[in-house]
């Protein structure tokens, strides 16, 4: 017999592979696919690109990267890819909070327990908007003037982050208010600009251009203390003169989306391992502290426990705003 | 004349050199990505966008604009030669732009709409020189109720105009809005119609659909008559093309009424597919050739391409001003402007004026750079129309397949392709109109989303559709055009006229 036959090679190579001394970590050895759970341009998307450059810059692996887009259904294309993909080191799924939020609204066919978690790594922060010449100058003018009941806020998707939110303004306020759902955050800032709507409550990156160009203003920012300081956005202001919600009477002392990283599940603690300090050394580099100041984040690293812990106190709590509002899915 | 000023300082920026050379290579790239179907512009820019990293905003933009000029030129090439179009916008080009090219005159249909479509554009760039800060204004005028009107004027100026029998239209246009609803819907933001397969979340994708239904169910009709007689004949003739170019003038109305429904619809953002569409369902209304539209009319192809590129210049306002994108690529390069430090948006006419105003004068340079690269590869695309049917059918089939997949990489995606191709087939043969399908599967879902935000502001009351001025002369214009063709055939039984439509029209 000449050959060795086909079926013997594989643990041939296996053994080879066992035996050789350099094998204390996985490695990746065919190219890496990231997933972005959002369309080109979109926050998600941008995180996905700015990781694929910062790894290629300074080389932090041998094999290419390639970010493909799988945004239908507000990201759940990407989700059930990964689900799909079980077992496969090669996939990194970017997603936000969607990831655990939307199976418990929406009859989706994935949940986050059908991945293995890698980090949040960065935490984007949500303002209250409104038009620049509307009336209110604080938010509990806007409260009070919410009270009419004929106010519209508008979001991007329906049932998500947007929404819970605005739905959380509602019960700290006690005002009725309606709520608009649009494809994008850009979309809602479009029809602030316009009149249409009467505020929302769009990230700093997704209305950064529109208070600039004076068509709307940021009444409050829902987070604990004020953003840190930047360079100015308006000729006058930056994002550290914005209050925070508390200071304004809306007791919403927290609310933030963080941008997740995700493999899929079924993969080994080493393969695991490997993103988690991929990752960490992209964080660690001066282009993601650009990334991050550009796109008005907060810099932020959850890995294991911590991000665990970060989930299920997030699940907690929207479950609790979706159950009021009669959102759970049976 | 402040605006004039700025436009030649701008000149000054986009004639060197370097910008040239970029928007020739932008231009070449654009046609290969327009022209292989499945990679349409969208893919092609955000492949080349990792490359402008170190790039000047200025040439970076030069470049992408450049590609997306080639992409919209070449996406009308399968159109017009395979009946397979590349992009939404190109979808009204097949239907006068394939028959001419079946019938020998792939050289004049290329030329012809190549030409319009770069009367388009120009119309297009010129309206953004001189009305930049107006054509913003209207923009923010619109909300959902407007928009909602917008899209019901397109289906209103497109239905019962195909030569199908009515209740056909409204079979084809159910079905295609209940495509578009497959998937998440935005409003209530509850899975629809999946019928179990995981997959189909992420909804259809319009250039599955389009492949399917028009290549290869074109392909499963050409399969079933006889395959030689469909080997084409064509003589390459580079007097053709100019000879085509300069037929066009003698189509003047056409080219203006064309340019100015395209440019309304790009500052209203109705944008370029929903432009193409009402263009050529008002042109064939309005035309003394209408009742041939659909058999190879010249004015057939000058409608949808004229209006499509006039509409997708003036999209690209709205993305600069106001920081909305008006299209998939225009969201790509909008991403692409913020990695380079600009923010889209009101401040950037006065805070970059030289990056805005190379750009703009750009537009009119890469144009022309665009028409003339594409009127010199007619030829050659031409030539294409020689290879036998039955080396050809099977490449037909191969980029589909190969479309279909690199959308998402998907293999589903394929094999709904090929069922849409099945469908397109049926269609064909029982005379169901395919148009109106493609139209509700593109639009279907924005003006369903439209409908229910405008009802969920006005809590559930249709005055809000005659709430301004404006919306309720969008409203009246689109009953008037649904209404028009029954007004003038109740008057044409009145009057005891035979009725003259008794020749064979192809359905579309």
């Amino acid at each position: 017999m000449k050959t060795t036959p086909a079926f013997l090679l594989p643990a041939a190579m296996l053994a080879l592979a066992g035996a050789m001394p350099a094998q204390a970590a996985w490695q990746p050895q065919k190219p890496i696919e990231f997933v972005a759970t959002a369309g080109p341009g979109g926050g998600t998307d941008n995180l996905a690109r700015a990781v694929q450059n910062i790894i290629t810059k300074y080389k932090l692996t041998d094999q290419p990267v390639v970010v493909v887009n799988k945004a239908g259904g507000s990201g759940a294309e990407g989700y059930v890819y990964g689900k799909a993909s079980a077992g496969d080191p090669y996939k990194v799924i970017f997603g936000t909070s969607n990831a655990w939020q939307q199976p418990l609204v929406s009859k989706v066919a994935f949940n986050y327990t059908d991945l293995t978690p890698i980090a949040a790594m960065a935490q984007d922060e949500f303002l209250l908007w409104v038009k620049q010449d509307a009336p209110y100058k604080t938010a509990g003018d806007y409260l009070k003037a919410a009270a009419s009941g004929d106010f519209k806020m508008g979001g991007a998707q329906s049932k998500d982050t947007d929404e819970v939110l605005t739905r959380m303004i509602e019960k700290a306020g006690h005002v009725k208010i309606t709520y608009i759902p649009f494809k994008s955050g850009a979309e809602a800032a479009v029809q602030l600009a316009g009149g249409h709507i009467d505020s929302h409550v769009n990230n700093p990156s997704e209305s950064a251009g529109q208070w600039r160009g004076g068509t709307q203003r940021p009444l409050c920012a829902f987070s604990p203390k004020r953003l840190p300081e930047g360079p100015k956005v308006t000729a006058t202001e930056g994002w550290s003169d914005v209050p925070t919600c508390i200071e304004q009477g809306i007791n919403i002392p927290q609310y933030e989306q963080p941008r997740t990283v995700w493999l899929p599940g079924k993969v080994t603690s080493e393969q695991a391992g490997y993103y988690v300090d991929l990752m960490k050394k992209v964080q660690a580099t001066a282009e993601w502290k650009d990334y991050i100041e550009k796109s008005s984040q907060v810099d932020t690293f959850l890995t294991g426990e911590a991000f665990d812990a970060f989930i299920k106190q997030d699940l907690e709590h929207v479950r609790q705003v979706a159950a009021e509002q009669g959102w759970l899915v049976k | 004349m402040e605006n004039f000023q700025s436009l030649l300082h701008g000149f000054t920026i986009a004639l060197s050199l370097q910008h040239l050379a970029l928007m020739v290579v932008g231009v070449l790239l654009g046609i290969l990505v327009g022209v292989l179907p499945g990679l349409g512009a969208p893919n092609g820019v955000s492949l080349l966008l990792p490359l402008t990293f170190g790039m000047q905003p200025v040439s970076a933009i030069i470049l992408l604009s450049s590609m997306y000029w080639g992409a919209l030129f070449g996406g009308s090439v399968t159109s017009i030669l395979f009946n397979i179009p590349g992009e939404p916008s190109s979808v009204a080009t097949t239907f006068d732009g394939y028959p001419m090219a079946r019938e020998g005159k792939s050289t004049t249909a290329l030329a012809t709409a190549f030409g319009s479509a770069a009367f388009g554009a120009l119309v297009g760039v010129i309206l953004i020189t001189f009305l930049a800060s107006w054509v913003a204004q209207v923009a923010l005028a619109f909300g959902p109720a407007e928009y909602f009107a917008v899209y019901f004027l397109a289906f209103a100026s497109f239905v019962g105009m195909g030569g199908a029998a009515p209740m056909k239209t409204v079979v084809a246009l159910a079905i295609g809005f209940a495509i578009a609803a497959i998937g998440i819907d935005t409003v209530s933001g509850s899975v629809r119609l999946t019928m179990g397969v995981d997959e189909l979340v992420k909804g259809v994708s319009f250039v599955v659909a389009v492949m399917g239904l028009f290549g290869i169910g074109e392909l499963l009709i050409a399969v079933e008559e006889d395959i030689h007689a469909r080997a084409v004949s064509s003589r390459i003739d580079w007097r053709e093309v100019f000879r085509a170019v300069a037929r066009l003038p003698k189509h003047g109305t056409a080219l203006l009424r064309s340019a100015a429904i395209g440019c309304w619809m790009g500052i209203t953002p109705g944008g370029p597919t929903a432009a193409s569409f009402m263009s050529y369902g008002i042109a064939k209304r309005f035309s003394r050739r209408g009742r041939y539209f659909g058999s190879g009319e010249v004015e057939g192809i000058i409608a949808p391409e004229t209006a499509d590129h006039a509409a997708g210049t003036s999209a690209l306002l709205p993305m600069l001003s106001l920081g909305i994108p008006g299209s998939a690529t225009a969201a790509v390069m909008m991403g692409g402007l913020m990695i380079w430090g600009l923010n889209p948006g009101p401040m950037l006419f006065i805070d970059q004026k030289d990056f805005v105003w190379g750009l703009i004068a750009s537009m009119y340079v890469g144009n022309i750079v665009a028409v003339v690269l594409v009127l010199l590869t007619v030829p050659v695309f031409a030539a294409l129309m020689r290879i036998p049917f039955v080396v050809i059918a099977p490449l037909i089939v191969i980029v589909c397949a190969v479309g279909a997949y690199s959308v998402s990489n998907s293999y589903l995606d394929v094999v709904l392709m090929l069922g849409f191709g099945v469908v397109g087939y049926l269609f064909k043969k029982l005379s169901y109109p395919l148009a109106p399908l493609v139209l509700a599967i593109v639009i279907g879902d924005k003006a369903e989303d439209a409908f229910r935000q405008s009802m969920l502001m006005s809590k559930g009351s249709l005055a809000i559709f005659f709430d301004n001025r404006l919306v309720t002369s969008l409203v009246v214009a689109g009953f008037a055009l649904l209404l028009l063709p029954l007004a003038l055939q109740v008057l044409r039984l009145l009057r005891g006229d035979a009725d003259t439509s008794g020749e064979k029209v192809r359905i579309i």
